[in-house]
């Protein structure tokens, strides 16, 4: 039999801040852009220019903190890290080694086994590096220095997780967190959240820890899940074989399954970390953290609570909706126009989801607004749309927040509601389908739907199907 | 007076009298430029088109009251480490040989608000890292007391342009004596304000937390209104200081009674030339006889404040240099087969020895094992003479000596032997380790014909009482020749 | 000499701070920086245990901006002094395997 191996996982999450500005300039941080639009001297390394720190950057990094329960370091500073990269225009990137903005901290995951807490290490607060394109016609590098500056917070964990699922379990809280605060929108897709992966075997039992190595490069939660374990196998499979594990950054190439040590004669791991002479301390006192922890918002613990007293709907709806900051927002804001909640989860959980599961989207891409979702919600109710067009309506919004009153207008699908018309169409189906009507009339219910169903086709969606049901019925008798 | 040997107040007075004009002046600046820039080599860079262009749109706003500061109209040189929009900006250095700034140094823009014209950009030592100006890409510049000798550094390009009249005033940067040196090399006033004072924003770092911009100038009331017009507190300069006492023209004051000067033994002992020696101590004893207390005392500390400047400076200066690399700017080395040869051949080629000698050491002393027997050590050592100040402060208002050990060496004698001209530096060095101001006035002249200065140290943030101090002595002293009224 | 600096630190030194030194400069390289440690080492004759380091003078604290875009568009600007330029992007040599 073959020796049992646990494996030893800790994170290193980076984090980018939903900040309009970049963490020591004022060059905006708006994703995408014509490359190199948005610099300055200071985030392209210009000489002379100098760095100021963006108290938003400071803000967001200690709520995080609060809501990790960390300690806020009271007297932090900023380093140098310095290397030579062209993504990193001062060649030294403006980070937090020394004297980081929290310590010490814990989440709490729920997994199969129950509830664990993970350690949080540290959360420091640095700039994001700018981002290198290939140029494969000429066989160069084209440097873009749109996110150079774009503050971030890297989490680390402690070794605390044994498990892939404890990892995304992590990640899942952690995320929640952050979106809850606000302080970011955690795309794993656009890099907004980016985690490595720091992992190393042991034998069961065994009270040392074994060698690590870093996992860079991972894009999703699959690509995460993958990556542990291939590293988890190739680990066993050295130690098996009699050989050891190497200690290093190792780059994971998730369509191929496999990774590669990332080394380079020319990179040294040396960083030469030192206090950063161009900016100054960070004094933090009692009063300013007070405020800051009078700042945090309602968690999800507390929401849950609040919506059970509050609104009439089930539990599973609620735990669905306030898994995501941003369906809880919508939510609320919706209820809050249309005072309808049990309308506005059913459109939440029913429409929203499967439409998000069929685009792969999460959460945070939606784009309608509360004030569309409430208008179509009372266009439904007045009777003005009938479900089926209001479906067709909410996909449009769904694509583009398009207005459904404007929508419903300009495409015509407003249910006909003259019961003139209404009544010739259904002479006319009555009188074309003879067998049918012979079927109701002998008891067959079935027969019925299938009149319904001609005349709203005749009537090409837009009529109220009860309506018609209750007038054929009426005109049957 | 011929209009070149009037300071910078006097010109802006007289152009306001309408006695002469801006343009004038700039004429007459870029004449002596003619008469001697080929053989002293002051700037690397000069504009008379621009300054022209400038002096006329100056000379209008003055006719029409929306200039009316102690400096309108008057001719600037800046150093060439300082950012100036649209005008060449090398540090003296092949790896910024093609650099043209987007933006302007806010120091210089301080300037040019209050109506001073930029001549030019002048010549100083790759990077500010030197003592005497020869480690320029660019040549040398001479001393115009005797081309024979250096002008001191790193701002040797601006005390030099003010000695010999090749302009009215300058800007200089001042990370471990290169104002003050050079003034006192040059016969010119130079200070070094309290770290914070001036923006700088702009400036290509060199050592951050000890750099600091200054004055050049040919007097004492000159130095207070150059740094009265480029004092702010700049929000892009996080470790800009607010003060409410940057009103320094009115600490031109002739009073030193009840001063209290402290004259550290420390300063006078076997380094010192005798002449030095003695021109320094005829200084104090003006004071004196002008109603100060003057005493000896020791400083304690001194022969320390090399060493943790060397090590604080080129660790920081490793960091700060780290930036030129062949990617955004500047020189790029040619036919590099992939990334880091690029990085290597680039700045191989693009810095001079002394630059390279500072950023290997700086690397080092930050290097892991390394950083806490030399970095952190440094910062001790840095803490323990601030506090050496402190205390020296606690009883003395000014603390008065030598800027240097000698009168400017001749060209060519001091960069063999680099810890030799490091040690140049040691009365300079301190001042920027503890933060303090320090300002540099002639005092004399040696056997040689050359210049000696005497140097005063105040307190942080006490500027004005170190001007009034100097301003006492000016005057007390009496006219001193400079070299471009010879 | 107290410093004895190897061929290895300087080529180490060479790696970290981007220099490639010719072997002339090399050996130069070893005799200054032995030199200067030696007299850096003279820092080690005051006790400075119960000193904490100094990194700035006095205590400027909590420098802030706020998040307000300030800037605009200044890429022309920016690139105007790149010694290689495509795209509006500056151009390295390349960087990926």
């Amino acid at each position: 039999m073959g020796k049992q191996y646990e494996t030893v996982i800790g994170l290193e999450v980076h984090v980018e801040l939903a900040t309009k500005t970049k963490i020591f300039c004022g060059c905006s941080t708006a994703f995408g852009g014509t490359p190199n639009t948005h610099t300055c001297p200071v985030c392209t390394g210009m000489p002379g220019s100098l760095p100021v720190l963006n108290k938003q950057v400071l803000e967001y990094a200690v709520s995080v903190g609060l809501a990790t329960n960390c300690d806020i370091t009271r007297y932090c500073k900023f380093d140098r890290k310095n290397y030579f990269y062209p993504d990193n225009p001062q060649n030294y990137q403006i980070s937090q080694l020394y004297l980081p903005i929290c310590r010490n901290g814990y989440i709490e995951i729920e997994t199969a086994d129950g509830t664990k807490k993970v350690g949080i290490h540290e959360i420091h607060m640095e700039e994001d590096a700018g981002k290198l394109i290939h140029d494969e016609w000429e066989d160069c590098t084209l440097v873009d220095y749109n996110r150079s500056g774009v503050p971030l917070i890297e989490i680390v964990s402690e070794p605390d997780m044994r498990s892939a699922e404890e990892v995304i379990a992590y990640l899942e809280k952690l995320r929640m967190l952050i979106q809850y605060l606000g302080a970011s929108d955690c795309k794993l897709q656009e890099g907004s959240m980016r985690a490595d992966v720091n992992l190393s075997v042991r034998e069961a039992g065994a009270a040392q820890l074994g060698t690590r190595t870093e996992m860079k490069n991972l894009n999703s939660f699959k690509a995460i899940m993958r990556a542990i374990e291939g590293e988890r196998e190739r680990q066993i499979d050295l130690l098996e074989s009699g050989e050891a594990v190497v200690q290093e950054t190792r780059r994971w190439d998730d369509t191929k399954g496999c990774s590669y040590a990332m080394r380079s004669k020319e990179d040294a791991q040396d960083y030469r970390y030192f206090p950063d002479p161009d900016l100054v301390p960070i004094h933090i006192s009692e009063e300013w953290l007070a405020e800051r922890r009078d700042a945090l918002p309602e968690f999800r613990t507390e929401k849950i609570v609040r919506y059970k007293e509050e609104y009439e709907i089930p539990d599973y709806d609620i735990d669905i909706i306030t898994g995501s900051k941003r369906l809880a927002d919508l939510f609320e804001e919706t209820v809050a126009i249309c005072k309808e909640p049990k309308k506005v989860s059913n459109w939440l959980m029913g429409e929203t989801m499967r439409l998000l599961k069929e685009q792969g989207k999460e959460p945070e891409d939606i784009v309608f607004s509360p004030a569309h979702l409430a208008k179509l919600i009372a266009m439904t109710e007045s009777k003005e749309i009938n479900g089926t067009v209001a479906k067709e309506v909410f996909e449009a919004m769904f694509e583009s927040d398009v207005d459904p009153a404007q929508y419903v207008e300009e495409k015509g699908l407003k249910t006909v509601n003259d019961t003139g018309a209404l009544q010739k169409t259904l002479e006319e189906i009555i009188a074309a389908n003879p067998q049918s009507v012979a079927d109701y009339r002998g008891g067959k219910e079935k027969a019925l739907g299938f009149l319904v169903g001609q005349t709203m086709k005749a009537m090409k969606g837009k009529a109220d199907p009860g309506l018609i049901n209750k007038m054929l019925r009426e005109m049957l008798s | 007076m011929k209009l070149t040997d009037m300071t910078a107040v006097e010109l802006s007075a007289a152009i306001k009298e309408k006695k002469t004009t801006v343009m004038e002046a700039v004429e007459a600046v870029f004449e002596k430029i003619a008469e001697k820039e080929e053989s002293l080599n002051c700037y690397v860079t000069l504009d008379q088109e621009g300054a022209l262009r400038r002096a006329r749109e100056v000379q209008k706003r003055i006719e029409a009251g929306e200039l009316t500061g102690p400096l309108a109209g008057v001719p600037v040189a800046v150093k060439d480490n300082m950012c100036t929009k649209g005008m060449l900006t090398t540090c003296s250095s092949k790896i910024l040989e093609n650099f043209v700034p987007t933006y302007t140094a806010e120091a210089v823009i301080k300037l040019e608000e209050a109506g001073a014209v930029i001549i030019g950009k002048t010549n100083m030592d790759e990077f500010a890292m030197g003592s005497t100006t020869e480690t320029s890409a660019y040549g040398a510049t001479k001393n115009p007391w005797n081309e024979a000798h250096v002008p001191g550094g790193s701002s040797g390009g601006s005390a030099a342009a003010v000695a010999a009249g090749e302009c009215f005033m300058a800007l200089g940067s001042d990370t471990g004596g290169s104002i003050r040196q050079p003034a006192s090399f040059c016969g010119v006033v130079g200070m070094k304000p309290t770290y914070g004072t001036v923006s700088r924003y702009g400036l290509i770092a060199y050592g951050s937390s000890l750099d600091q911009i200054g004055p050049l100038c040919k007097d004492v009331t000159d130095c207070a209104a150059i740094l009265e017009t480029i004092a702010s507190h700049d929000e892009k300069d996080s470790t800009s200081v607010k003060r409410d006492d940057t009103d320094f023209m009115s600490a031109l004051v002739e009073d030193v009674k009840g001063m209290r000067i402290g004259i550290p033994r420390d300063y006078f002992t076997e380094g010192l030339s005798a002449e030095v020696r003695e021109s320094v101590l005829a200084a104090a004893q003006l004071l004196r006889q002008a109603g100060a207390v003057v005493e000896e005392f020791d400083l304690s500390l001194v022969d320390y404040a090399i060493p943790a400047y060397y090590t604080i400076a080129s660790a920081e200066a490793s960091s700060n240099l780290e930036r030129f690399d062949g990617v955004k700017y500047g020189y790029r080395a040619q036919d590099c087969e992939g990334l880091h040869p690029m990085y290597k051949k680039t700045r191989s080629e693009g810095f001079g020895v002394e630059v390279k000698r500072r950023i290997m050491l700086g690397s080092f002393v930050l290097s892991s094992g390394y950083y806490d027997a030399y970095y952190l050590k440094a910062l001790r050592v840095k803490a323990l003479i601030k506090k050496a100040f402190d205390d020296a402060f606690a009883k003395y208002d000014i603390i008065l000596g030598p800027a240097a050990p000698t009168t400017a060496p001749e060209l060519g004698k001091s960069l063999q032997d680099p810890i030799k001209m490091y040690l140049g530096d040691i009365y300079t060095i301190s001042v920027n380790l503890a933060g303090l101001p320090g300002i540099c006035l002639p005092c004399g002249i040696d056997g040689k014909g050359l210049p000696i200065g005497v140097q005063m140290i105040g307190n942080c943030f006490e500027e004005k009482k170190l001007l009034r101090a100097a301003y006492t002595y000016e005057r007390a002293r009496g006219t001193f020749v400079r070299r471009g009224e010879v | 000499m107290a410093n004895v600096i190897s061929d290895e630190t300087i080529e180490y030194v060479g790696i970290l701070a981007k220099l490639e030194l010719s072997e002339d400069e090399k050996e130069q390289a070893k005799k200054d920086m032995g030199s200067m440690l030696d007299y850096i080492d003279k820092l080690g004759e005051l006790d400075t245990s119960s000193v904490e380091p100094m990194s700035h003078v006095f205590p400027v604290e909590n420098v802030f901006r706020e998040d307000v875009v300030t800037n605009g568009d200044m890429r022309d600007e920016l690139l105007s002094n790149a010694p290689g330029e495509k795209d509006g992007m500056f151009v390295v040599p390349r960087t990926f395997d």
